[in-house]
């Protein structure tokens, strides 16, 4: 194995390591920060993968931006800091049978197909800012444009939702 | 690098996230859950595109698009969980039954109000 294949794996188990205490955690809080663990370790799996400004535009949004909001909504929902009983549904067997199930037949699937194959890292072009912002603003403005229109009906409801209705309805 | 470890490792990571979104309870961790399996989507669209070599990089561009979704998603989400909550006084996802069509589920939103009528009234 390569050195950065042995990084690849080192930051792959961190990721699935800690996704995995993101979904089982009885502290509320310390799932949104083992989110933070998770996000940051996918950053560096992009950096590897010669993706580098959407590793940037990840550490910015993901971990900046997202986990921010996912911890603003625990405190305004009066999430316990402490650890917390009951934290899953009673349906959690089927859940965790389910979630097995779903990886046993992607990653026997991926096996199946992509045995061999190889990623020739070494005079692959890096996804610099140049790079791609060159791509999307020649072969993907349009879908960008109407990517910007999404963000701002999105914001729009956003606020509309979450006006308070007390002071005046229509 | 073989292309098998970025394939393995989203497919861990969407798994997880099924796991996250049918098992916990709390609102705000199901989203946790659709945000991990959003981002094992995004790493395989990374690594297919280092793969392909495409010229016009789709797979890196289709993440940026994918993040801002996901962003727009987020925002919206939780103005739908804090509405929730300042109605329900809980985000409990098991306890959210207004809209299922069972005799069990109608005795128990007669009993939620029941008791949240109650409390309004001990208030005042």
């Amino acid at each position: 194995m390569s050195a950065v294949e042995v990084l690849f794996a080192l930051l792959g188990l961190v990721a699935v390591g800690s996704a995995l205490l993101v979904v089982t955690t009885a502290r509320l809080v310390h799932a949104a920060l083992w989110l933070v663990v998770t996000l940051g370790a996918l950053a560096g799996c992009y950096l590897l993968l010669a993706a580098e400004f959407v590793a940037w535009v990840q550490v910015l949004i993901y971990v900046g931006a997202v986990v921010v909001l996912l911890l603003f909504a625990l405190m305004l929902t009066r999430a316990p800091t402490a650890a917390e009983a009951g934290t899953v549904t009673a349906n959690r067997p089927l859940a965790a049978g389910l979630a097995v199930l779903v990886a046993a037949a992607l990653v026997s699937s991926l096996v199946a197909g992509f045995r061999d194959v190889r990623i020739d890292l070494d005079d692959s072009v890096v996804g610099s800012a140049e790079t791609t912002g060159e791509a999307l603003f020649t072969s993907w403005v349009l879908p960008f444009e109407v990517l910007s229109v999404l963000l701002l009906a999105a914001l729009v409801g956003a606020i509309v939702l979450s006006r308070s209705t007390r002071g005046g309805g229509r | 690098m073989l292309l098998l470890f970025p394939l393995v490792v989203s497919a861990l990571l969407f798994s997880i996230g099924v796991y996250g979104v049918l098992a916990r309870r709390n609102a705000v961790l199901v989203l946790m859950g659709v945000e991990l399996m959003l981002n094992a989507v995004n790493l395989n669209l990374v690594a297919f595109d280092t793969y392909l070599r495409d010229v016009v990089h789709s797979g890196q561009v289709l993440t940026l698009f994918v993040i801002a979704v996901a962003a727009a998603e987020l925002g919206l989400g939780l103005a739908i969980v804090l509405m929730i909550f300042r109605s329900h006084q809980h985000i409990d996802i098991d306890r959210l039954r207004e809209l299922s069509d069972s005799d069990a589920a109608d005795e128990a939103i007669a009993r939620d109000h029941q008791i949240w009528t109650g409390v309004a009234g001990g208030e005042r």
